[in-house]
Formats: C-alpha cells, sequence, structure tokens
C-alpha cells in the first residue's frame, strides 16, 4: 500500500489520496496555451457556460414538467409558467440557452474552420466537436418535442416521417421510432428520456473526450505556428512571463474566458429577458392538434440550412443530400488535403473564397429554409444547396492544388 | 501587431444580425399578411344622427323584445333561460347587456340593433334571401323614426353602464369575448367562472354542462372557439386586436363575428389575455433589469481580472 503522512492541510490530504496538485497542474496551470489567439479561442469555454445554464434550468424544469400528452402542455404553460415562483425565469433561460449556444457552436466551428484548428494532429478534436454538434442537434430536437405545442407535434412528425427513407418507404422503421402511428404518448415518453437522461449523458461524455483530444496537440493560434511548448513553458516558468510565447491556463488565460463570458452574459441575459421570442416560437404555443396542420411548418433556425438542402430536391435526392450535409463536416481534416495550418485569408484565393462562400450560403441556406418554399425563394434555396454540395466535392482538389505558405 | 479583435468581432455580429434580420422578421413578414389596424373606427358603418332619449329608450328596449334573449341585470331583467338551453335555442348565449353600453362601439350598437349580421360582419354565414336568418332578430323600428328609437335604445344602454374606468380587464372580456372563447388558465368556460365545488359530483354536472353548451356552440360556429389561455404568446397584440377589429382580414369567410368593441375596450381586452398567458411579465421587467445591472458589474470585473492577469504578460 502506499504510503500516507500526516496531512499539514486539506490540500494535502486530498493531494495525497487523489494528487491534486498534479490534476491542477495538468489541467490548470500548466495547461500551456498559446498567446497569439484572439477572443473567438473563448467560444469553448461560453459553450461550457451555456451547457452548464442548460442542465441547471433543465433540472428545475424538470422538477414540474409531467411527460404525458394530456399533461405536458399545460405543465409547462400553466405550472411552470404560472405557479411555480420564477418557472418562467427558468423555461426562458432554457429555452434562450437552447438557441443560443447553437450561435456560439456555430461561430466556434467557423473559428475552427478558419484557422485551421482541424488539422495537424487536431483531427480528433474536430471530430468529437462534430458528435457534439450532432448529440446536441438530437438534444434540441427531442426538447422541442417535449411542451407538446403544435410546432412539437408537427415538428416530430415531420422528420420522424424522414426514415421512411423515401421511397423505400420503411414505414415500420418511422413506427419502431415512433412507438406508434403518430406522435402519441409513446413518443413524447422516449423523447422525453432522450432529452433528459441519455442525450445529456452523451454530451457530458463527449465533452470530456473533446477536452481530452484538445490537452496533448493543445489549441492551435492565429498563424497556425507550431510551438515547442516545452521550451517556452520553461520560459515563463524561469520567470520571462512576457518574453514566453506561451501562458498558463489559469488564471492567465481564463481571466480572458471569464471576461468574454461576462461580455455575452450582457448578451444572453437581455435575450432572456427582453427579447426571447425568436428562441420560443409563437406557433408551438397552441396546444398540439393532429387534425389541424399548422400553415408554416419550419424547424428551429439552426436546423434550416439542412432543411434546405433536403427541401428542394425530390424526396429521395432530397434525402441522399440532407445526409450528405449531415456527415461531410466530420470529415474535414480528410477532405483537406492542403498541407498548410493557417487562416483561411492566407491560404491562397481558393480556399478564402471557399471559406467565406460555405459561410454566406451557409446563412442563404438558413433564411430560405425558413421561408415559404414559393416563386425566387425556391430557386435560390435551390442554387444555394447545389453551391454547398458542390463546394464539399471541390474542396479535395482545391486544397491538394494549394501552394506551401 | 495590430489589434485585430475589434474586425473580428464587428465580422462576427454583422453575420449574427444579417441571419437574425433574415430568419426572424423578414420572415415573418414574408409569412405573415400585414393587417393595418383602423384604430376601431368602424368607418363602414353610419353614424348616428338622432341625440337619444334614455328614457324612451327604456322602454323600447323592453317592447322591442331585447329582453326575451338578453338578461340586463343591472335593471332587475334576469335571463329568460339559462345559458345551455339558450344556446340550445340560439346557438350562442345572447350576452347580458348591462353593460355593452361602454364595451361596444356606440355606432356599432345602432347597426346591430337595425341589422345583427350586418354589424358583426357575418353577412357571408347569414343570407336573408336564402332564408338563413341570423339568430338575432333585427329591430324593424316600433312605428316611429327606426334611427331615433335605436339612438334611444343606444342612449338606454349606455346609460345604465358603468363608467369606462370601472370596466375591468376581465368584464371586458367576458362581455365581448366570454360567450364564445373559454380561458381555462383564468378557469372561465363559456358558461361562466368555474367554482371551486366542495363535491366532485358537483364540478363534473358543471363540466357536462359546458360541453352542452359547447355542443351547441360548436353547431352554431362550425367549429369549437379555441381556448384563449395562451393566445398572448402564440399570436401577438397587433394579430389580436386587428383580428377583433375585423376577423374577416385575417381569416376570410369565419365564422367569428366582429363584436365591435371600442378601442379602450381592446386594450383591457388584451390586458386580460396578458394576465392569463403572460402573468409574469412585470416580474419579468423588474427581475430583468438588476439581472443586467447585476451582469455589468461583473462583466467589468471580470475585464479588470483580465487587464490585471495579463500586465506582466506582455
Ligand atoms: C360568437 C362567437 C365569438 C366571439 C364572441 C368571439 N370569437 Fe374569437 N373566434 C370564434 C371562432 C368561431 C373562432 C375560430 C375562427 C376560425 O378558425 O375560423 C375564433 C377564433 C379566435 C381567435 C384565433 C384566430 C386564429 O388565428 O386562429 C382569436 C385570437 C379570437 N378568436 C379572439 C377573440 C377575442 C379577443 C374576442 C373578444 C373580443 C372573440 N374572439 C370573440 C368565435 C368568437
Ligand atoms: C331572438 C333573440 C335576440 C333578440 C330578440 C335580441 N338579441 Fe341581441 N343577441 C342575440 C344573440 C344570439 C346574440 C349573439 C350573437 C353572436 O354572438 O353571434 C346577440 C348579441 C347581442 C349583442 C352583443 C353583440 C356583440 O358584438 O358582442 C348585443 C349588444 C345585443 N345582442 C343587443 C341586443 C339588443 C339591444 C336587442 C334588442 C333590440 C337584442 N339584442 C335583441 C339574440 C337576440
Ligand atoms: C457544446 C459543445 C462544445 C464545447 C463545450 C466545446 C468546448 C471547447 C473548448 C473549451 C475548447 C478550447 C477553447 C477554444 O478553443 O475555444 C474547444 C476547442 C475546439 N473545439 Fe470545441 N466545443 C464544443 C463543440 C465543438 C464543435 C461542434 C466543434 C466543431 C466541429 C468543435 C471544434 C473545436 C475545435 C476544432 C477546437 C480547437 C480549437 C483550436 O485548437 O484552436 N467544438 N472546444
Amino acid at each position: 500500500m502506499a504510503h500516507f503522512t500526516k496531512a499539514t492541510s486539506v490540500k494535502d490530504w486530498l493531494d495525497q489520496r487523489l494528487a491534486v496538485n498534479k490534476l491542477e497542474k495538468v489541467m490548470m496551470s500548466e495547461y500551456w496555451i498559446p498567446k497569439n489567439i484572439n477572443f473567438l479561442w473563448a467560444m469553448g469555454m461560453v459553450l461550457v457556460i451555456t451547457f452548464v445554464l442548460l442542465v441547471v434550468s433543465g433540472i428545475f424544469l424538470l422538477m414540474y414538467y409531467v411527460p404525458t400528452t394530456a399533461e405536458a402542455f399545460n405543465s409547462v404553460n400553466y405550472t411552470i409558467m404560472r405557479e411555480v415562483d420564477f418557472g418562467w425565469l427558468w423555461r426562458h433561460v432554457h429555452g434562450v440557452a437552447a438557441s443560443v449556444v447553437f450561435l456560439i457552436i456555430y461561430i466556434h466551428m467557423f473559428t475552427g474552420i478558419y484557422y485551421g484548428s482541424y488539422k495537424k494532429g487536431r483531427e480528433l478534436i474536430w471530430i468529437s466537436g462534430m458528435l457534439l454538434f450532432i448529440t446536441f442537434s438530437a438534444e434540441a430536437f427531442s426538447g422541442y418535442m417535449l411542451p407538446w405545442g403544435q410546432m412539437s407535434y408537427w415538428a416530430g412528425m415531420v422528420i420522424t416521417n424522414l426514415f421512411s427513407g423515401g421511397s423505400l418507404h420503411a414505414d415500420g422503421l418511422v413506427e419502431w421510432i415512433r412507438g406508434d402511428y403518430v406522435p402519441a404518448q409513446a413518443f413524447l415518453g422516449r423523447f422525453f428520456m432522450l432529452h433528459v437522461l441519455l442525450l445529456p449523458l452523451a454530451i457530458m461524455g463527449l465533452i470530456g473526450l473533446h477536452f481530452g483530444a484538445l490537452r496533448i496537440p493543445h489549441v492551435n493560434n492565429q498563424d497556425g505556428e507550431e510551438i515547442d511548448f516545452d521550451k517556452e513553458s520553461k520560459k515563463y516558468l524561469d520567470g520571462d512571463k512576457a518574453g514566453s510565447k506561451v501562458m498558463r491556463f489559469a488564471n492567465d488565460f481564463m481571466s480572458k474566458d471569464m471576461m468574454v463570458v461576462g461580455i455575452f452574459l450582457i448578451f444572453f441575459f437581455y435575450l432572456v429577458f427582453y427579447n426571447y421570442g425568436f428562441a420560443m416560437d409563437p406557433v408551438n404555443f397552441d396546444p398540439a392538434d393532429g387534425l389541424k396542420t399548422p400553415t408554416h411548418i419550419y424547424p428551429e433556425w439552426y436546423f434550416l440550412w439542412s432543411y434546405e438542402i433536403l427541401r428542394p430536391f425530390n424526396i429521395d435526392l432530397g434525402l441522399v443530400l440532407f445526409g450528405f450535409a449531415q456527415v461531410i463536416f466530420v470529415l474535414l481534416p480528410f477532405l483537406d488535403r492542403s498541407p498548410n495550418t493557417c487562416a483561411a485569408n492566407r491560404r491562397g484565393k481558393a480556399f478564402s473564397i471557399w471559406f467565406w462562400l460555405m459561410l454566406v450560403n451557409m446563412i442563404v441556406l438558413t433564411a430560405m429554409g425558413k421561408l415559404p418554399p414559393e416563386g425566387i425563394f425556391s430557386t435560390i434555396g435551390l442554387v444555394a444547396a447545389i453551391v454547398f454540395v458542390v463546394q464539399w466535392l471541390a474542396l479535395p482538389i482545391i486544397t491538394s492544388m494549394e501552394k506551401k505558405v | 501587431m495590430k489589434n485585430k479583435e475589434p474586425l473580428i468581432l464587428a465580422v462576427v455580429i454583422f453575420f449574427t444580425l444579417v441571419t437574425y434580420y433574415l430568419v426572424e422578421p423578414y420572415a415573418h413578414h414574408v409569412m405573415h399578411k400585414h393587417v393595418e389596424s383602423e384604430h376601431f373606427a368602424y368607418a363602414d358603418l353610419p353614424a348616428i344622427t338622432k341625440t337619444g332619449n334614455a328614457e324612451n329608450g327604456k322602454e323600447l328596449v323592453t317592447n322591442a323584445g331585447c329582453t326575451g334573449c338578453h338578461s340586463i341585470d343591472v335593471a332587475g331583467m334576469p335571463a329568460p333561460m339559462d345559458a345551455v338551453m339558450a344556446a340550445q335555442s340560439y346557438g350562442v348565449n345572447p350576452p347580458d347587456l348591462s353593460n355593452v353600453g361602454v364595451i361596444l362601439d356606440a355606432k356599432f350598437l345602432a347597426d346591430l340593433i337595425k341589422n345583427p349580421a350586418h354589424a358583426l360582419n357575418v353577412e357571408h354565414k347569414f343570407d336573408v334571401s336564402k332564408g338563413q336568418m341570423h339568430p338575432m332578430v333585427p329591430f324593424y323600428g316600433m312605428g316611429g323614426d327606426i334611427d331615433q328609437e335605436i339612438a334611444d335604445m343606444v342612449a338606454y344602454l349606455q346609460s345604465i353602464a358603468i363608467s369606462p374606468d370601472e370596466v375591468t380587464p376581465a368584464m371586458a372580456f367576458e362581455n365581448a369575448c366570454g360567450r364564445c372563447h373559454a380561458v381555462g388558465y383564468e378557469k372561465w368556460t363559456q358558461i361562466g367562472t368555474k367554482p371551486a365545488f366542495k363535491h366532485e359530483k358537483d364540478g363534473l354536472a358543471f363540466d357536462i354542462k359546458v360541453m352542452e353548451y359547447q355542443d351547441s356552440l360548436k353547431a352554431y360556429m362550425g367549429k369549437l372557439p379555441p381556448d384563449l389561455s395562451m393566445y398572448i404568446r402564440s399570436r401577438n397584440e397587433h394579430f389580436i386586436s386587428t383580428l377583433v377589429e375585423n376577423p374577416q382580414n385575417h381569416l376570410a369567410g369565419t365564422a367569428m363575428p366582429r363584436v365591435g368593441v371600442t378601442a379602450e375596450s381592446m386594450d383591457k381586452i388584451i390586458e386580460h389575455m396578458e394576465n392569463a398567458g403572460d402573468t409574469k411579465r412585470h416580474e419579468r421587467e423588474a427581475i430583468g433589469k438588476n439581472v443586467m445591472i447585476y451582469i455589468v458589474i461583473f462583466a467589468i470585473f471580470a475585464l479588470l481580472w483580465k487587464k490585471q492577469v495579463w500586465r506582466d504578460l506582455h
């Protein structure tokens, strides 16, 4: 058995048993961060904080939510919104956080693409990140079912219908997912379970993996420079803090993280109290009614771009391209054949255009996904969807022609 | 190297705002028809040209048979039948007339008495030439000048009504909308507020009466008018008030009548719907302000901490 001595302090007592000093070094004080990064590198921390807000507000909501088709709507809109002290606050925090988390995820993703942070040893960070994106999407979708409003019901109907696979007519699969012919009690029950248990567990596990994947390659920097972390950290520890190219995660970078988090929270709570409508669709304040199809059925804004890739085509092609859009981002580290790890704008014209076009085109797809598919909107949607696919097919070609910079 | 962070922030904000604009204000603008408010002017209805005499009006209201269908509680005139029976006869319970003089517009009342289907804007459903009579019979006159008689009745209805600032939000709603729309979250049913019953049996008996009423209403309207508990969130204030002003502007061919409320009554009706579906709005504003102050202070401290920590790093 290991040798234990009388502890000199609580910390020492813990250290002997849990190696907290070592742990603190590995994860905080001697987790080295390059200095050459900007506030976009704080988005990860903003995501952590938003996830915490989601979990905490979700726990409060869970105390009063009733997962039955008869009671769900009223348990949310009457019990939580009217009866429970501050129930409305937790609900608005949860709803707004669920929407804002995707805004930050998209900023975080595009930051990664822009600076090439998925390359040279950072592939697993990217892949675990995309797995987080996918589980977050499932989490958001399942959560959207819970108030059992009109949009819950009809979005649930439309999205589960996709699993029939178009001409494959796999209606059995759709029924298996729903546990019924239409979304009903079995459907609500299982999405409730997914939303409050299985998916949050998966997300927490994936966040662990994401962080683990970061530890050895370290985060990238604005110039994609390869830093000798041993040398630079030695310099720092020897007292040349200003001359070293790196800094500690805690408190050095964490203080900046917190500054960005502070500014983010101003924005966040402004939305919670004064501009929450975008995150809580009005249509979902009508109780679910299987006999009354809403005039416009659309998903939440963060799913619109992929929805628009599905919509302009016939159902089979649409589904294939939709599937393509879901997985293609995961493969980015392998589709990008360029030897360069640096800002997109410096990698030469081709990739620079590719990056900005991808960003603008996804915004176009997002807008068209919400607008009714008529006239000019469906033409724009079709073109944008084709551009999206072509861009991904072209990526390996243009990046393999890229010159080393 | 020059600090690029302001530029990066500007780029992030720019793309965020463009996306927001496209999926929110712009998309809603395209998806929802915009209906301008007519400020409850009821410009299509003729103005009242005669000065009414409430004394004469009192007699006319009784003689014209209004109280054959309506109660006037303040004048001690009870309803001829209970709500369920009335709905079986007329499709809907004719409302009590005690306060219609203040809640409804005078021009509207005058036109309603003369030609209910016209004032209520449901002539597409009630076409006399096809023998479709509105359940409220028009007033054909008592032999004198019909416009004078109507002005007298309107004057009477106004004279018995409470003063405008005594009208509570609930009163305005129950008078103008309550015969068709339930508000479950305020315990309102089409036949009145559901009391707290000691015995479950009595509660169930009440529920059965409500259902019977709703059956008649459904037959009259073609569908059950929705429970409006959460409509202040599922629609918005502008939609609801322009809908009430003239339902046909939003839902062409709908069975919901124009009820002819005044602009002030509409504000009260909205307030009632907010009390039902956005109960905590005052608390939200008050707490919102405090949270914002707290968070700004937090951000300032975070900024100062960062400055202090980073002093040695450059
Ligand atoms: C005589 C019965 C009647 C009265 C009185 C009435 N309504 Fe309605 N209302 C209806 C019916 C019927 C519908 C369903 C209309 C449809 O779907 O065509 C309806 C629908 C509505 C809707 C939903 C419209 C939509 O978007 O689907 C709102 C909101 C509404 N009414 C508000 C009011 C308010 C506020 C009042 C009082 C100022 C009122 N109604 C008075 C019968 C009535
Ligand atoms: C045969 C029965 C009957 C008679 C007689 C009758 N009414 Fe009505 N009245 C109704 C019914 C039914 C309604 C509800 C109509 C609806 O909502 O579609 C109504 C509605 C009203 C309303 C409410 C309209 C609104 O927009 O909310 C007023 C005010 C009214 N009547 C006044 C009168 C007056 C004044 C008289 C006498 C001149 C009168 N009624 C005679 C049956 C009657
Ligand atoms: C809620 C989910 C997520 C959380 C909590 C999270 C958290 C973090 C954190 C704390 C960091 C380090 C700091 C930083 O660079 O911002 C990071 C880095 C990174 N994340 Fe995420 N992330 C999430 C989702 C994603 C997604 C969806 C992607 C995209 C596929 C992604 C890709 C990356 C990449 C590439 C890095 C490395 C950045 C670099 O090296 O410069 N992450 N993440």
